[in-house]
């Protein structure tokens, strides 16, 4: 990974133990709604509205839908910042 | 998005919040006041989710005991999604103190719910009923082709389908009714003179939203106004049309939190638990510059620069707060007669002495000051706001009171009474005759405490004073400043029932009953409606006091016998033959725990949490002498 990638992904874990009220998320490409428990199309919600005050970006419908795991998201991060 | 902007940031929330996650259950310290502190914090929607999580993990089905305030259990019946709406509620009743149990009724089901006794609605007996429709649902009969007597019929039809509502849930449940404005979500298809055009949604959002005004004030309904909101954070804040296309989400998760805010503050303020005085600091918070050092020609106020400008604005507008009924005090580290000075002889200042209810400049630390002021104006340390433009202080303050209502400060004087106004702090549901003459009353009390210095004896004080009790029969005209009382008096409150305008009408209606409320006038001034009773007929001699309050202002006065001289006069009327008293305890009522025996009544019932009964024979009453002369009509 990138020191950016790291970054993301650092950002991102801190996203996700919020939402997930946890202290031990172990984010890696691969980890998908499925992998997590609690992790339904409202948490979904407030994960990506979530990540787009923390990078101050703006998903929209066809970007979210394109979505499969967190490696998407983070490229996805990647790709708007 | 700037969440809660008037609060502070607390730098060590997350490890507080899993702190109190792991707090055992029931040993230890009630984590309650640790769940408030954290509600009052600059809260995101995850982490008020977390924090809702957290509070109803460790409370489970039980509420917490002795929060001091009313529970609320709240419906939510709305026609889109609002699941993530409640979180943001229940965290903002948790920053007041309040305890709120939230029900959603079935998606679109809230008419069927409604109607139906068997209902989950029915079961669960709501306190209060917030009704959120969104505006596809209002506006579904309704195009651009449509002409004006179609528009009009559709019009018609949704006012009325909101007002069955009202309706159905006042004949089952009697309840509290929020209503939520609409949400602007249409975009415009004429463009500036969208009026003009009949079947346009937008429009009919405009006008249903003005319509909700009147109709809500004639029901006796709350506006929950969203539209208000929208229009000073802007439409994209609190929505998304692709949230809605996603999950029929019609308010952004995102300003859940202040969603929560504008539901828990009505509650609140039906509970009285509004904020009641302003303490207003002075060097750069009421003017630029610090009088002390730069003196009354140095100091920044008024016209001639922006800055000046700016401070004009915020006085301004704590001179309105006090005008609606706000008092206003000053707490502030300066030689007393330096913090007077530009009071009584700034041209450009706006606030003027008469306008400051309780005045302290001093030297002491501002918390010890902030209790001073309480104690001296008789209200509640947790009614007060205090506005500071130094961190120093307002840390001090929110580490020893953290029952005070502190906003952060802006450099920008112009733009602190957009944050008061934000925050919240002082909603009221109306305004009555009484609260225009606040600042007055508490200076004629003023006033009366310098001529109590001058009389040596009680007596000789009281009969001074020329005290006049002049009472009537509920009515109409005061039913407003009836209900304000009954449901924000909280300290001399025997029963603390609060009762809507429904319970009164009842009360009025009834022949067996009485409600009176009595005003106190004296030669320093009018202090108003002070005292409300109701007494009702429980068999055909017991007369029980079901409501007794009194305004803590007329203390020490002797208007307590002479109020039960009346009672007991109405009561024999009546034909009662025994009073019988009640109180039942609160965090805040302590000063009226031995009221009925201090006027002679015998006690005859007290359970373990101190809910006690007591009886007076009124049929060998003798009126107990006193210095108020007491007179029927106004």
């Amino acid at each position: 990974m990138t020191a950016d990638t790291n970054q993301i992904y650092a950002d991102l874990t801190e996203i996700f133990n919020d939402v997930f009220m946890r202290d031990d998320m172990a984010l890696t490409p691969t980890l998908s709604a499925k992998d997590v428990a609690g992790w339904d199309s409202f948490k979904q919600i407030e994960i990506m509205i979530s990540v787009e005050e923390k990078f101050g970006i703006k998903f929209n419908t066809r970007e979210i839908d394109s979505l499969k795991n967190v490696g998407d998201l983070a490229s996805l991060v990647a790709m708007k910042t | 998005m700037q969440h809660l902007s008037w609060q502070p940031d607390i730098a060590d929330w997350r490890p507080r919040l899993r702190a109190l996650h792991t707090s055992t259950t029931d040993t230890g310290p009630d984590p309650w006041p640790e769940a408030i502190a954290l509600a009052n914090a600059r809260l995101d929607f995850t982490r008020t989710n977390a924090l809702d999580d957290v509070v109803r993990k460790r409370y489970g089905a039980t509420r917490p005991k002795d929060t001091g305030t009313k529970p609320i259990k709240l419906a939510i019946l709305s026609s889109c999604t609002v699941a993530h709406l409640h979180a943001g509620i229940r965290v903002a009743g948790l920053r007041r103190g309040i305890w709120i149990e939230t029900y959603e009724a079935d998606y679109g089901q809230y008419l069927q719910e409604l109607l139906d006794p068997t209902s989950g609605l029915h079961a669960f007996k709501p306190d209060a009923i917030l009704l959120s429709l969104d505006a596809r649902t209002l506006t579904q009969g309704l195009h651009a082709a449509l002409t004006t007597q179609d528009a009009d019929h559709e019009f018609a039809d949704a006012c009325a389908r909101i007002k069955q509502c009202w309706d159905l849930a006042k004949t089952a449940f009697g309840c509290t009714i929020y209503q939520q404005t609409v949400v602007d979500v249409f975009a415009p298809l004429l463009g500036n003179n969208e009026h003009r055009l009949p079947g346009s949604k937008n429009h009919f959002v405009t006008k249903i939203n003005t319509w909700l005004r009147d109709a809500a004030d004639a029901s006796s309904v709350d506006l929950v106004a969203i539209d208000a909101a929208i229009r000073t954070d802007g439409l994209n804040t609190w929505y998304d049309p692709a949230l809605w296309d996603r999950s029929k989400q019609e308010i952004n998760p995102a300003a859940s939190p202040m969603y929560g805010e504008l539901v828990a503050r009505l509650i609140a303020a039906r509970q009285g638990r509004s904020f009641k005085c302003l303490v207003l600091d002075l060097d750069n918070t009421l003017w630029g510059g610090v009088i002390g050092d730069d003196g009354i020609d140095g100091i920044i106020i008024g016209q001639g620069s922006a800055l000046g400008e700016g401070f004009v604005a915020l006085q301004t507008y704590a001179k309105d707060l006090a005008r609606r009924g706000i008092i206003l005090a000053v707490c502030s580290k300066n030689d007393e007669a330096n913090a007077l000075e530009p009071f009584e002889k700034h041209p450009d200042m706006v606030l003027r002495r008469t306008d400051i209810a309780c005045f302290r400049a001093n030297w002491d630390d501002k918390a010890s000051n902030i209790r001073a002021i309480a104690a001296e104006l008789n209200i509640g340390i947790d009614s007060l706001v205090f506005l500071d433009d130094n961190p120093f202080e307002r840390n001090l303050v929110r580490g020893e009171l953290p029952m005070v209502g502190i906003p952060e400060w802006n450099d920008e004087p112009a733009l602190v009474p957009g944050i008061l106004a934000a925050a919240g702090y002082f909603e009221s549901l109306g305004i009555t005759d009484e609260d225009r003459l606040r600042t007055a009353q508490y200076q004629e009390n003023t006033a009366r405490e310098s001529f109590r210095a001058t009389v040596t004896d009680m007596a000789g004080y009281l009969r001074g004073l020329q005290m006049q009790m002049v009472w009537k029969r509920f009515d109409t005209l005061g039913q407003s400043r009836v209900v304000q009382l009954i449901n924000k008096t909280n300290q001399f409150n025997l029963t603390t029932r609060r009762y809507t305008d429904a319970d009164i009408d009842a009360i009025m209606a009834n022949p067996r009953a009485f409600g009176l409320q009595l005003r106190l006038l004296d030669r320093f001034g009018d202090n108003g409606i002070i005292a409300i009773i109701i007494g009702r007929m429980v068999n055909d001699h017991d007369l029980l006091i079901d409501t007794w309050l009194m305004s803590c202002r007329v203390l020490g006065r002797g208007v307590e016998p002479t109020t039960l001289n009346l009672i007991a006069a109405q009561a024999q009327a009546l034909g009662a033959t025994r009073l019988i008293g009640e109180f039942i305890p609160t965090k805040k009522n302590a000063m009226v725990r031995d009221h009925y025996t201090k006027l002679g009544f015998s006690e005859t019932e007290r359970t373990e949490d101190g809910h006690s009964f007591a009886s007076l024979d009124v049929t060998h009453f003798t009126p107990a002498a006193n210095f108020i002369d007491v007179q029927e009509g106004f």
